[in-house]
């Protein structure tokens, strides 16, 4: 395809593509080093028969007039990047400092929102890819081996729990777990604590969250193995059957190797999907116990004081950690293409 | 079919069984039990005082007289006029799958049949796209579309969850561009068509699968996105989605529940059909990906 057709098929997207995804990516940085400007502030002597007193008062004029001329705000470099609400530069050291344990440390870096989020963002991440990819597998060798009748019912109801969107199916779970719900009851009754709430208790609430990763991520996981097993060497099978090897040392030196580079897939999107976890958070209502970058954005945003640089900021950070997990999948992604001789 | 060698002890027949009857009822029981609960009243759906309520619902039949009741239905589609939020999903839905499909499959077929550079990198950018969170991009439109006063309106949004899904479906559709002989459309311009009308008389014809496919995606992408829609929608112009968050804040307070455990309802019914048609579609579109890459 010469390279002006090309320019005249890909013109669309291409434009569609640069103008909300390329240019917002740029505006967020630029934002996120500007701060808005401080109200303008005034003294003003007032003098009157008992003598002067000088006021300070918001030149209300002014202020919206340098606001207008300069919508951006203000020029801050890094500041928003190191305050309180993001890295904490300060609050880190003078904490460090001050702590005489590692646990009082921990314990202040856990009341910083970055340190929070990441906290539980992180733990969110390495607990639940690979608890989905072992889930998974299992559904996918159950289901493989289920007679072909009842196959493509149990992957119909399989697929539900990660079609549905992920703001309701979260809404629904946190129904069943909340402490009037069906299974929030029954876990108060089996523990015998009627007073046992899921929203008081942040280890509670991050379990749930993490039972709901899984859940809703399982099955992406369960159809990429189920269509791998589909592929699997029969010969090989047989072969190792023929030597004597149990259905374990099957799956553990035929099955497993053969879905290997399936499995990898499967963890470097899950890693970063679940690095971007946020609607179990608003539908848990989990913000007292657990937060991530994308749900401070969120928070943020919405209300009645767009904290706009703010924002900028966490979603700079959140796009450097989705940076970062991404370069596995970029470097096979590059690899792969060299592979095929382009 | 399986040889006696291959056939299972029965012990293990049963563990497996017992397992997948474990994971077929997690992942179906919540589905069934808002759906059986939407009918009651909030007492009998949450069950406190006894869980045979949920099941029999004798709140409902005290208040109502039958132990079912579309009182939370006709509360949410009529008085909280939840069918205009459906209305309003659709909409998006129609317009973005429509908008991406069109600029993507040009944008796709270009991609598979260009053997330059630049269309690695072209690929590349996009997956670099696709793996950025919506929410990171939303305070780069804010103070544009402020400025424009083009802020929570159907068609920005729309726009903007076209172009969201873009990356998506340009992978999508390039690799299944890539299983089309290109001999196809090279024999038509060698018999004089230009690159378009070979596109448009040789590849549209034989297109539908994969743009079917492609299209489940990117509708479910406008129908499940949260981030986009409740940052650039106003309170009047919501979809169903950010219009059931928005009931969260509000329902606890004033006792209608059962108002967003209807809604919740009327919002995952037509994925189950969605499911129930096109389920091989989504899974080969979902494993299209992994095999391959």
């Amino acid at each position: 395809m010469k390279h002006k057709t090309f320019f005249w098929f890909f013109l669309p997207t291409g434009l569609a593509m640069f103008l909300f995804i390329a240019l917002p990516i740029v505006s967020v940085v630029i934002q996120s080093v500007y701060a808005p400007h401080e109200a303008v502030i005034v003294e003003v002597e007032n003098c009157g028969p008992f003598g002067c007193t000088t006021e300070t008062t918001i030149d209300q004029e002014a202020t919206r007039a340098i606001r207008e001329a300069e919508p951006l705000g203000r020029f801050v470099g890094a500041e928003i990047y190191l305050d309180r609400g993001h890295l904490a530069v300060a609050e880190v050291a003078e904490a460090w400092a001050a702590s005489a344990t590692t646990g009082e440390f921990i314990s202040v870096l856990m009341n910083l929102p970055f340190y929070r989020a990441m906290a539980f963002t992180l733990t969110y991440v390495f607990v639940c890819t690979p608890s989905l990819i072992i889930l998974g597998l299992m559904i996918a060798l159950a289901v493989n081996s289920l007679h072909r009748h009842l196959k493509g019912l149990a992957i119909f109801f399989s697929l539900l729990p990660m079609i549905v969107t992920p703001l309701v199916g979260a809404l629904v779970l946190f129904w069943m777990i909340d402490s009037r719900g069906i299974l929030g009851n029954l876990i108060s009754y089996l523990a015998n604590d009627p007073s046992l709430s899921l929203k008081a208790s942040t280890p509670l609430m991050w379990i749930s969250l993490i039972i709901y990763g899984v859940w809703s991520s399982a099955p992406f996981a369960f159809v990429v193995f189920y269509a791998g097993l589909q592929t699997l060497p029969q010969d090989q099978i047989e072969a190792a059957q023929i030597d004597g090897a149990t259905r374990w040392e099957q799956v553990k030196y035929i099955v497993v190797p053969h879905l290997m580079p399936l499995i990898t897939f499967v963890a470097l999107i899950q890693l970063m999907d679940n690095f971007k976890v946020f609607e179990p958070i608003v539908s848990f209502q989990a913000q007292a116990h657990a937060t991530s970058l994308s749900w401070i954005i969120f928070n943020d945003l919405g209300g009645e004081t767009r904290q706009l640089s703010a924002a900028a900021t966490t979603s700079v950070m959140t796009i450097i950690g989705v940076a970062i997990l991404l370069s596995p999948v970029l470097y096979r992604t590059w690899t792969d293409f060299k592979g095929r001789g382009h | 079919m399986a040889s006696r060698a291959q056939q299972m002890p029965a012990t293990l027949r049963l563990g497996i069984n017992a397992f997948l009857v474990v994971w077929l009822l997690m992942a179906i029981f919540p589905f069934f039990w808002i759906f059986w609960g939407s009918f009651k009243v909030e007492l009998d759906f949450f069950a406190i005082a006894d869980w045979t309520n949920a099941l029999f619902g004798p709140a409902t039949e005290n208040t109502y007289g039958r132990p079912f009741t579309g009182a939370g239905y006709a509360g949410a589609w009529i008085q909280e006029e939840f069918w205009r939020n459906v209305l309003n999903t659709f909409i998006v839905c129609f317009f973005v799958v429509l908008t991406s499909l069109t600029i993507g499959t040009l944008g796709g077929y270009a991609l598979s049949r260009s053997g330059f550079k630049y269309v690695f990198w072209l690929l590349i950018i996009a997956l670099i796209f696709r793996a950025m969170p919506p929410i990171t991009l939303v305070a780069g439109y804010m103070l544009p579309f402020f400025e424009w006063n083009v802020w929570g309106i159907l068609p920005t949004a729309i726009i903007v969850l076209v172009a969201i899904n873009q990356p998506f479906t340009l992978w999508m559709l390039h690799s299944f561009f890539q299983n089309i002989p290109k001999e196809l459309d090279e024999s038509a311009k060698v018999d004089g068509c230009t690159q378009f009308q070979a596109f448009r008389y040789v590849i549209i014809p034989v297109m539908w699968p994969g743009v079917i496919t492609t299209g489940l995606f990117s509708f479910l992408l406008a129908y499940n996105d949260f981030a986009v829609t409740t940052m650039l929608l106003s309170e009047s112009n919501r979809t169903m989605v950010p219009e059931i968050a928005a009931y969260l804040g509000t329902t606890y307070t004033e006792g209608n529940v059962m108002f967003a455990v209807a809604a919740v309802v009327s919002a995952t019914a037509p994925l189950f059909v969605l499911v129930m048609f096109f389920q091989r579609q989504i899974v080969s579109g979902l494993t299209a990906g992994a095999v391959k890459g």
